[in-house]
């Protein structure tokens, strides 16, 4: 024995049940990120590279006078000033959204947000650049903003696109679902109606990394490289050669780790296009980062719903319908991502999880002086909006008719043998045991024990909320016959190689920004083929490498490209029965297959391990006809619908009656994501989930002053939950397999945010019972508790 | 990353060569302590001095003292040590009250006590401690040392009678028997700035009267640090809650808050008022516990 002891390469494969497959495993790219070895975007450094810093404006509306950059290119260091002028000149001044609108790279007739980009400086260090932008001499003229969504379209109202040939007005886009007049006639026979002024307010993802690109442009071959902070790397290099006219095969898109995503790396900012032409004026690599108050005040935010609610329902708590408006605030350009068909998204789930006779939304579109981007944060979506709405609509009618909200939601549940169900907005749930879920939070919580802790501790004037809320999402976007975003089909490639010594390479169009791709993936080619997770690379967040497919949002990677790695693994596997039967002299029908390895029907002795057809695919074994000489494969998988997680969550609070000071005391939450792959992540992004959600019912709010100044542009203003806030959370979970999936999983990146934060609310409102409050807004800080105990409503600034 | 404008750096070996250096670079030369208001202030480009002078290493300025009635604190004393201090929490528990709650432990391990009272921000924590204790401040300059009260070091937000040539060196906490002290804060989030947050330090009689109070509070404007006519009175009294809620009235009527994102001017008066009355009754049960204890 040597001092030394011998440790196992991977701790993972130590641990007694390794998984060959599904399972508890600790994720693959751990060490990398536990020893400060992950490689993020501010980790590239190459040669020569420039530093950019952008200039923005101070200014919500105004009109651009003139900018003077003389004194800016003269500070030592800096190679380029680049200006909107600059950029008309290249045709690149303004650019597609992901919304058929267009919005301005670099400001060139009004600057139309507090943040926006008017200026590029490229310099030979951060300092340099950063230094040079005081020196730039900017004359605006000030224009009166529009802040309030609400009077956004009033008569008077400045318009904000005036680039936009005949615009007279904000007004971006009406929306409908679902059928206006069936709903208008059940909610006139309805016994009882409850409505709500319900506002999910402007919040922002803040991933732990800000976004950020290098650019590097080879003048001899043309070629663009650019590393970015993106959770779409393919989508961006189509995107960049539509729009920068580059050829495609010229742009090679690298999306290095990336410290969070939640929505917030989806789409292409100005810094990044700004990048570019930094790196092509100067003929040298350009970096630029942005800083935290940037990211906050300028990338996209998510929610701003003002959402008008009504339910219609019997005396005896069964809901008829639900019906809503809403006002949907886009700020300055309408860059939201989603599918084309759907311009707020999902919102259309808005009937959450129960068995409707009508429904009807109708939504908005507004321009404001804000920052554009939206549908951020982990939403699904939209299903963030869409679950609030009718989860806490939910408690406002069991309120109204003293029904208990477990009671009201377990009454009206869709019922399992209702599934595939058709909603009344279109869609069609894949499956769901609703019931099952709700009791078992139920159990983990005490819920009627819950309920008598509260009865006496009303008695003493304590105030404790019980908050319950069942959410279903839809995810995994999806079917090509229906989503596209800006045209590009949302399918997802994937491709497997296995090498002859039976380990495998899988290559993936998805790009993870956190959640365990390489673990996750890894282990749905070993459960399908039977090869060690840890003898599986993944590959992704490279174009170069990796097949086509839109990225990762909207939880949609193991809906998508979970499906695509399944069936690409199939695909390979049948291939091995094939050489298999032929290195077994047999028929294919003949074989059996077992995790890892075929063998001949009734002769188990006579067998071949995947590493062994791999050996053989490669080597000298007489192939049959039309089998070449790998075990190689790839696939698209277009997704016939999407899935539908669902989870039942409970939350208690305890209000200190004298300050409004909120306590979340237990949290349960039982999710069902269908197939679980590995436990350890499912319950690591519920986690996650879960201590957003109490952000944004607490804490979390972009919130504006009345001349559009940004009140949320550090993390001094802009709070993010710490362990402090939260409790231990209390999971659980159901497995109700999505029935049109591949391995019927239905993914689980964002349920917990989608489903906490009603859940937050609903314990609040329900805590301030004695004082007969019916509803408040989020964030639920100290101040706001205690107005509504006042019996007054504290409006966010710009509604 | 944030990045401030560029600046010279000279670290002080010397209590004097910190003053020399103030002295060789003037105006736009600053002290730089723990560097947890500087530092922000000069990233987000509200504070652009010419010249930093380092006193980190001036070991002699951390130090907490008892001499005689006086707890003399070193102006470089981090926020961890009087977090951290039995001898502090023993005399003066509205300290660790208040130190609980300050920023985060990152903060905490480098922020100090002279920064804090010299960034003079009006929501900072200590500087209601401070007012509370009635302290006093020893400041040193070329020529040579002199003392202020605490009511008068702030001349308004931001702004100190401290001169640029001169350091803060010591914080001198008077020790008095038979009083107690608490503090407490509302805010938004654990490591927030107060919403509101109150302090009292209370001496009681040999009638088990309220001998002498001081209450401060902060973050809502109130002038001179403390609430003079709520302690007036209340001094005197028998302590009850009677007594509390007219000592809440009064301070909530005398502060002048500004509503803000950290919550709306009636609910901080109402703090005032609330958290005026939880501080003074804890502080009545803190002097009768350890009274009680030594009997
Ligand atoms: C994230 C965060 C949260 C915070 N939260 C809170 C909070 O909740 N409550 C709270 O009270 N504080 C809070 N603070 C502030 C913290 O307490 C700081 O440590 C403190 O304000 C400044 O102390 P410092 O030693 O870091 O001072 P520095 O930043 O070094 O200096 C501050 C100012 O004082 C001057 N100065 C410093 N020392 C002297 C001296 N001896 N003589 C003369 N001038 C001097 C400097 O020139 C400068 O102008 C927070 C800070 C951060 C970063």
């Amino acid at each position: 024995m040597t001092a030394i002891e011998e440790r196992p390469a991977n701790p993972a494969a130590a641990a007694e049940n390794r998984p060959i497959g599904f399972g508890r495993l600790q994720r693959k790219e751990d060490p990398r990120f536990i020893r400060g070895k992950g490689h993020y975007l501010d980790d590239v450094v190459l040669p020569g590279m420039l530093h950019g810093a952008m200039l923005r404006s101070p200014y919500a509306h105004a009109k651009l006078i003139s900018i003077d950059t003389s004194a800016a290119l003269a500070h030592p260091g800096v190679h380029a000033v680049i200006t909107g002028k600059d950029l008309e000149g290249l045709n690149l001044a303004w650019a597609p959204t992901l919304s058929a609108d267009v919005m301005a790279i670099l400001a060139t007739d009004k600057v139309r947000f507090q943040g926006q980009e008017v200026a590029f400086v490229v310099a030979d260090d951060r300092y340099s650049a950063r230094d040079a932008l005081e020196l730039i001499d900017v004359e605006y003229e000030a224009l009166p903003p529009v802040i309030n969504a609400r009077k956004a379209l009033d008569a008077d109202a400045p318009v904000i696109r005036t680039d936009l040939e005949g615009r007279t007005d904000n007004h971006i886009f009406d929306w409908e679902a679902g059928d206006a007049a069936e709903t208008d006639a059940v909610f006139a026979r309805a016994d009882v109606v409850v409505t709500e002024d319900i506002v999910y307010p402007r919040v922002h993802p803040a991933p732990m990394e800000t976004c950020g690109a290098v650019a590097d442009y080879d003048p001899i071959d043309g070629k663009l490289t650019l590393w970015e902070t993106t959770q779409a790397p393919h989508a961006h290099r189509t995107l960049y050669a539509i729009v920068a006219g580059i050829p495609e095969h010229k742009i090679r898109v690298i999306s290095p780790d990336i410290g969070g995503g939640f929505g917030n790396k989806v789409g292409i900012y100005p810094g990044y296009v700004c990048a570019v032409v930094g790196s092509i004026v100067t003929g040298k690599p350009v970096k630029w980062v942005e800083d935290r108050s940037e990211n906050l005040m300028s990338t996209s935010f998510a929610r701003d719903y003002l959402m008008h609610g009504e339910v219609a329902a019997t005396n005896d708590g069964k809901i008829l319908a639900v019906r809503t408006t809403v006002l949907a605030d886009h700020g300055a350009f309408n860059a939201t991502a989603q599918p084309t068909k759907y311009p707020a998204g999902f919102f259309h789930i808005f009937t959450g999880s129960y068995d409707l006779e009508a429904a009807h939304c109708k939504v908005t579109g507004v321009y404001t002086n804000k920052a554009p981007g939206g549908v951020a944060y982990a939403c699904s979506f939209r299903v963030t909006e869409a679950v609030y709405l009718v989860e806490r609509m939910v408690d406002v009618l069991a309120l109204k008719l003293g029904i208990d909200p477990a009671e009201i939601r377990l009454k009206n549940f869709i019922k399992p043998e209702q599934f595939p169900y058709q909603n009344k907005t279109g869609w069609e749930y894949d499956s769901g045991e609703y019931e099952r879920a709700m009791r078992m939070a139920m159990d983990m919580a005490g819920y009627d024990e819950l309920r008598r802790e509260q009865a006496e501790k009303r008695e003493r004037g304590e105030l404790m909320g019980i908050g319950v809320t069942f959410f279903t999402e839809t995810v995994g976007a999806g079917p090509r016959k229906h989503m596209d975003i800006v045209g590009l089909g949302m399918a997802d490639g994937a491709e497997l190689r296995v090498h002859p010594t039976g380990k495998a390479v899988v290559r993936l169009s998805v790009q993870s920004q956190g959640q365990g791709h390489e673990t996750t993936f890894a282990q749905i080619v070993s459960e399908e083929i039977g090869i060690p997770p840890e003898d599986i690379e993944v590959v992704h967040g490279d174009t170069d490498n990796t097949p086509f497919g839109l990225g990762t949002y909207g939880s949609r990677s193991t809906p998508v490209s979970g499906g695509a790695v399944a069936m690409v693994t199939r695909k390979v596997r049948d291939k091995a029965r094939l050489i298999a039967a032929a290195m077994l002299e047999t028929r294919p029908e003949d074989l059996e297959w077992e995790k890892g390895r075929f063998f001949v029907k009734g002769d188990p002795s006579q067998g071949k391990t995947i590493a062994e057809i791999a050996m053989g695919a490669h080597g000298t074994v007489t192939l049959p006809e039309g089998v070449d000489g790998n075990l190689d494969a790839e696939v698209t998988y277009d997704p016939p619908n999407l899935t539908f997680p669902f989870g039942a969550y409970i939350c208690v609070v305890d209000i200190d009656p004298g300050t409004g000071v909120v306590k979340v005391r237990r949290f349960i939450a039982v999710d069902d994501c269908g197939t679980r792959i590995n436990e350890m992540i499912i319950e690591g992004q519920v986690h996650g989930g879960l201590t957003d959600g109490v952000g944004m019912a607490l804490m979390e709010i972009i919130d504006f002053d009345e001349d559009g100044n940004c009140l949320g542009g550090s993390f001094m203003d802009y709070l993010i939950p710490t362990a402090m806030e939260v409790p231990d959370w209390e999971t659980g979970h159901t497995v109700t397999p999505s029935p049109h999936h591949p391995i019927g999983a239905k993914g689980i990146g964002e349920s917990a945010t989608v489903g906490s934060p009603s859940a937050v609310v609903n314990a609040v409102v329900d805590a301030l019972q004695p004082y007969g409050v019916v509803h408040i807004d989020m964030p639920c800080t100290p101040s706001r508790v205690w107005e509504a105990m006042q019996g007054r409503h504290v409006p966010t600034a710009g509604v | 990353m944030q990045i401030p404008a560029a600046f010279e750096y000279a670290r002080a070996e010397s209590l004097d060569h910190a003053l020399q250096l103030l002295a060789e670079h003037g105006e736009e030369a600053r002290v730089i302590a723990g560097g947890h208001s500087l530092l922000p202030m000069m990233k987000l480009r509200l504070a652009n001095p010419e010249w930093l002078i380092d006193i980190n290493d001036l070991a002699d300025l951390d130090y907490i003292t008892e001499e005689g009635d006086t707890l003399r604190i070193g102006a470089l004393t981090r926020h961890v040590s009087l977090l951290e201090s039995d001898a502090v929490a023993g005399l003066f528990p509205l300290v660790r009250d208040a130190e609980k709650t300050i920023a985060d432990p990152l903060v905490r391990n480098r922020g100090t006590i002279g920064g804090s009272l010299c960034q003079a921000d009006p929501a900072e924590d200590l500087s209601t401690v401070c007012h509370v204790l009635r302290t006093e401040l020893v400041i040193r300059g070329p020529n040579g040392e002199r003392t202020v009260p605490m009511r008068e070091l702030h001349r308004g937000p931001y702004e100190t009678s401290v001169e640029q040539n001169e350091i803060l060196t010591e914080i001198r906490w008077p020790i008095r028997p038979r009083s107690s002290s608490a503090y407490t804060k509302v805010e938004r989030r654990v490591g927030d700035w107060a919403t509101t947050a109150a302090g009292a330090c209370l001496t009681m009689g040999d009638a088990g009267q309220i001998e002498d109070v001081v209450i401060g509070l902060t973050a809502v404007g109130l002038d001179g640090g403390t609430a003079t006519r709520a302690e007036d009175a209340i001094r005197g009294q028998q302590p009850g809650e009677e007594l509390y809620a007219e000592a809440g009235r009064l301070a909530a009527e005398d502060c002048n808050p500004v509503g803000d994102q950290r919550g709306t001017e009636a609910y901080k008066r109402h703090l005032a008022d609330e958290l005026t009355q939880r501080v003074l009754r804890k502080a009545v049960e803190r002097v009768n516990s350890t009274a009680a204890a030594r009997s």
